[in-house]
């Protein structure tokens, strides 16, 4: 795939779709683009965050480490962003990353993801929406497993949002 | 050391002197005959004295004496009658007379100074040697006060001007004082008076110079100690130099170094000022002397009381007079100098405690053993500002056991340790081991029986190997004999060394003492060292050194071969694998997309700078293989492409931007010259590029990699072509290019790459997530699989640690130093500290590795441990625990014991914990 080609992946997301081609080609000319067979993880939760990936091929499992081993919480694809949390706060990666399938990803930087946002206010706001997002679903998970807790009997027990990053 | 530069060198050099001086007397017959012979042949057979008469002969070599009559009637006893020779046949003879001295002379002149010379060298060497052995045996805490870069100066260049004075230091004076005493005695005899004025300018020379030279030599020795301390401030620079970066101390530094080369300066001028003036008075009244006699002299001719052809003898005479004397006073005036910088130089190396020789003796006999029990009795310590640093302490432990010490900083547990290693003497109370004292002891027991491992390590600039092997080189082993002419040489250094007082020790026999590690020969003591490296936990680190080192495949046949059949299992297994994508090996017939376009090329190892990536891209060679190929324009269009991609790009951004860190084939600096280069050649045909031009963007293309850049630039014809231009590059390689690269080929070891390299033999694709670690455990496993990491490991061995160890981190130059220490098998282990910048975890692993190393299975003994312990958590894994507070030793005795309520012991224990 060339340069030319990941441009035309990296405008097809929805995050970067308002960015200038000429930025966006930068951005992909400056970042590594790194292949995972089947099974592999990108990131470990836990680990200290260093760089966002944007997926161009394949898909991969977001995992979170519960009592009795990973849960899945959510699955990632073609287009989606994945470890931008850790970067954006500065904590560590908040959950587990491994692939379904043979994956290719954009490597992103930190430095350069953060640059990126602050040269693009638009991107800012876009990862601002897309937390949202996520937050209220998250919320709107939370209340349910609460409800559900609640009719089990075992009220008062604390949760908070969870997500990934 | 002999105070006295005068008795050091007739004690050293007294029959070389004398028989100087026998040669230099010898010579002195000749040496006036060559003077009398021009006048000889000047009047005899030239004038014609002797020859008035047509035929005459004159008698040569008739030896006669006049005796009384009673012996012989004639009254001349004749000898020999001599030759009898015509004018012609004389002056033939006389002439080869003259020849024969000339050569007799210089002869002599040339014995005479070679011999000087040598003598000079043979008594310098013993000097350098002494200090050297001074320096070794003076007590630890002298030497650590010396600045070494000082001492460096001194041994080298301060005793350097010794040399030349020493062969000349007793021949000179007596040679010179017997001409001028000659010459003065000759005056005398002619006229008495002329004779008084001589002497009374000789006396007042002699009374008035060496008063004006006081102050020259003053001058001279205060220039050596500047000279030296500065010696000492380059030194300090040189060793501190991290430290005048971080404080931005440079100019306060160049004013200090201005400030000494100036006043070394002002002390110079001021010094050739006074020499010269002197040397201007002493011509002076050198030339004064003939106008006295000129005028005085002439003055009683005049008046008739002396004889005119007297006064012309001794003007005559007076010749010969002022060089000796002149050459007198500067034999005086170099040896005060060479003196004063002899003191100098000696009275640093003054101690009132030196070890004696014996101490240092070259023992072969190592059967002795420390054994029974260390027992101390009120040692104490007291360090130079008077500070008590242990105060009386007493312990009985046995030699073979493990003691743990604890204590606070400055609670005296080090300084214990060094006491027992033998570094710090105590100031009262006495260590014995079993009945002997320790600080009795030779070097030869102390030094190969108990090992010391300080908080600090020095490493020698040499291979790990090297450096591990040290502590086991007290004397040469092996008795190394040589043959023919090594034997003629090594029997010749012998000789001089002994006529230098230097050791004849043979540095180049092996010294390693096998017995002392428990091996009985050098084929096993890799694998001791291996065993030693693992207790220590280096081993790991060694072996991946080893991966990254080279070897010499013409030294390493074995090794070498053995690679090549790891290359081939590796490729083979890679095959089968899903890391088949992950390398691409180098095949002669493949364009190998992970390499850069002027790697296919060359498809080789650079040796020396005519590959080197930095100057491919004006490589006359390369160009013309591209060219033949019809590729320089097709690379020149490429490197323009690139780079006005890059611009585009980049050309909006800061140059601390980020992005320009991903960057590889340029920096933001380069930028506007890339700018400037492609609007000179837009619209250029290559051919009418300048050269340089053609060199900048050529640059950029060598160095694509499709995978890492992505710009879509290679395709399949092209990197035909390229596969093209490698064969070319290879077949056609001129015969001086041949030396500057080692090219790929998959049958033969590449000498110029690392072990790791050569096994891979190949390029781990870019962008494989963590591609470049499975590659390297399947490489893991294939050595593994070959029984080849001893092998490796041995070549990791050869890794020089660089000055002082700075090739390796502090805790691996400690382990490697507790490694040394283990490898001797020593009856004491003695650490200090040490390992307190491993985390708890580790250290705790390495305590037990090293209290079950010290267990030797072999013949079943078992070297004692006493550890100053950096964190004292650990000290329940020892047999015995001493406690030290404030210099004090207050609790001893088994660890379980003392954990009691209460006890210092617990209280430390709990603290750490």
């Amino acid at each position: 795939m060339s340069l030319d080609d990941e441009v035309g992946v990296l405008r097809r997301i929805p995050l970067f779709s308002k960015v200038e081609p000429s930025t966006l080609k930068l951005l992909a000319f400056t970042s590594e683009r790194v292949v995972y067979s089947k099974g592999q993880e990108l990131f470990h939760q836990g680990d200290p965050g260093d760089a966002a990936y944007v997926i161009i091929k394949g898909s991969a499992d977001v995992l979170v480490d519960a009592p009795d081993g990973q849960i899945s919480v959510n699955q990632v694809e073609r287009n989606d962003i994945v470890g931008e949390i850790a970067i954006l706060c500065d904590v560590p990666r908040t959950a587990t990353v491994k692939t379904l399938s043979d994956l290719e990803a954009l490597k992103i930087l930190k430095q350069q993801f953060l640059e990126l946002i602050t040269g693009f206010p638009e991107i800012g706001i876009d990862v601002m929406r897309m937390l949202g997002d996520r937050l209220s679903k998250t919320t709107a998970e939370l209340t349910i497993a609460r409800t559900r807790l609640h009719e089990l009997g075992k009220p008062g027990l604390e949760c908070g949002p969870r997500d990934i990053g | 050391m002999e105070q006295s530069l005068f008795r050091y060198i007739w004690i050293h050099t007294k029959r070389d002197q004398l028989w100087i001086l026998f040669v230099v007397l010898l010579s002195l017959p000749p040496y006036f005959l060559f003077y009398d012979l021009p006048k000889q042949i000047v009047n005899v057979p030239i004038i014609g004295a002797g020859f008035e008469t047509e035929g005459a002969t004159v008698r040569f070599l008739e030896i006669s004496f006049s005796v009384p009559a009673w012996i012989s009637s004639s009254g001349q006893l004749d000898l020999f009658s001599g030759f009898e020779l015509d004018r012609l046949a004389y002056l033939t003879v006389l002439c080869i007379a003259f020849l024969a001295l000339v050569s007799i002379n210089g002869m002599f002149k040339f014995y005479i100074n070679t011999y000087k010379g040598r003598l000079g060298e043979r008594t310098l060497r013993r000097l350098r040697y002494q200090l050297i052995d001074l320096v070794m045996r003076f007590p630890t805490s002298f030497v650590r006060r010396m600045k070494a870069s000082e001492v460096a100066t001194m041994i080298k260049d301060e005793v350097e001007p010794l040399g030349v004075f020493i062969g000349e230091a007793y021949v000179d004076p007596v040679f010179l004082s017997g001409q001028a005493i000659v010459a003065m005695i000759f005056i005398m005899v002619q006229n008495v008076w002329l004779g008084m004025i001589a002497f009374a300018i000789v006396l007042f020379q002699a009374f008035l110079i060496p008063r004006m030279r006081h102050k020259l030599l003053e001058l001279g020795k205060a220039r050596q100690l500047k000279a030296r301390a500065l010696a000492g401030r380059v030194g300090e620079i040189l060793e501190g130099v991290s430290e005048i970066h971080v404080n931005d101390t440079s100019n306060f530094e160049r004013a200090d170094i201005s400030n000494r080369l100036g006043s070394i300066y002002f002390l110079r001028f001021d010094l050739y000022q006074r020499k010269f003036f002197i040397k201007f008075l002493n011509n002076f009244l050198s030339q004064i002397t003939p106008f006295l006699f000129y005028f005085i002299g002439g003055y009683f001719a005049i008046k008739g009381t002396l004889d005119l052809g007297q006064l012309v003898a001794v003007i005559a005479a007076y010749k010969d007079l002022p060089n000796p004397i002149r050459d007198l006073i500067n034999w005086d005036q170099t040896r005060l100098d060479v003196q004063i910088k002899y003191t100098a130089v000696i009275s640093q190396f003054v101690s009132d405690d030196v070890h004696p020789p014996e101490f240092q003796a070259a023992v072969t006999d190592s059967t002795v053993r420390l054994s029974g029990e260390i027992s101390a009795s009120n040692v104490s310590l007291i360090d130079e500002s008077g500070a008590k640093l242990i105060e009386s302490a007493s312990f009985k432990i046995p030699v073979n056991q493990s003691t743990a010490v604890i204590g606070d900083v400055n609670s005296g547990a080090e300084a214990i340790s060094e006491v027992l290693a033998r570094l710090t003497p105590p100031t009262q109370g006495q260590i014995h081991f079993g009945d002997q004292n320790l600080y009795d002891l030779p070097e030869s027991i102390t030094g190969r029986r108990l090992s010391y491992v300080g908080p600090e390590t020095y490493l020698r600039q040499a291979s790990v190997r090297d450096n591990l092997l040290y502590g086991l080189k007290h004397v040469p082993m092996s008795g190394l004999t040589y043959t023919d002419e090594a034997e003629k040489k090594r029997n010749e250094e012998i000789f001089e060394a002994n006529r230098a007082g230097n050791t004849t020790l043979d540095v180049n026999d092996d010294w390693i003492d096998y017995a002392a590690t428990g091996l009985s020969g050098a084929e096993q003591v890799d694998e001791r060292i291996l065993e030693v490296l693992e207790s220590v936990d280096l081993a790991d680190h060694m072996f991946n050194l080893g991966l990254r080192g080279l070897i010499d495949p013409d030294e390493q046949p074995e090794l070498t071969k053995q690679i090549i059949e790891a290359r081939e299992l590796l490729q083979k297994k890679l095959k089968n694998s899903d890391l088949a994508d992950v390398v691409k090996p180098f095949d002669p017939d493949t364009y190998n997309d992970q390499m850069t376009i002027a790697e296919n090329i060359i498809f080789g190892t650079a040796i020396g700078d005519a590959f080197a990536e930095n100057e491919l891209a004006s490589n006359q060679y390369l160009l013309s293989v591209l060219s033949q190929g019809s590729l320089d324009a097709v690379m020149f269009e490429m490197g323009g492409k690139i780079a006005e991609t890059i611009i585009e790009l980049f050309s909006g951004l800061p140059p601390d931007h980020p992005f320009f860190l991903r960057l590889s084939v340029m920096t933001a600096d380069d930028i506007p010259e890339y700018e400037a280069t492609l609007s000179r050649v837009s619209g250029l045909d290559f051919e009418r590029v300048a050269p340089e031009d053609q060199a900048m963007l050529l640059k950029l293309s060598f160095a694509y990699v499709e995978p890492q850049h992505r710009l879509s630039l290679l395709d399949d014809d092209l990197r035909n072509k390229l596969l093209a231009a490698r064969k070319a590059f290879s077949s056609s390689l001129p015969d001086e290019l041949t030396n500057a690269i080692e090219l790929y080929d998959l049958e033969s070891y590449n000498g110029r790459s690392s072990l790791q390299d050569n096994i891979l033999f190949g390029r781990v694709a870019y962008g494989v997530a963590e591609g470049a670690k499975q590659v390297h455990e399947e490489i893991l496993s294939v050595l593994m699989e070959l029984g080849l990491r001893s092998a490796v490991l041995s070549v990791g061995l050869e890794f020089n640690v660089g000055i002082g160890g700075r090739g390796l981190m502090a805790v691996q130059r400690q382990k490697l130093s507790l490694a040394r220490a283990l490898l001797k098998r020593p009856d004491l282990l003695i650490i200090n500290k040490g390992f307190a910048a491993l985390i708890a975890g580790q250290q705790k692993q390495m305590i037990e590795k090293v209290l079950s190393s010290v267990k030797n299975t072999q013949d079943k003994t078992q070297s004692g441990v006493f550890w100053v312990l950096a964190n004292p958590v650990h000290a329940a894994k020892f047999d015995h625990v001493l406690v030290f507070v404030d210099g004090r030793l207050i609790e001893q005795g088994d660890p379980k014991e003392l954990n009691r309520k209460g006890s210092q012991y617990s209280k430390l224990v709990a603290y750490d914990e």
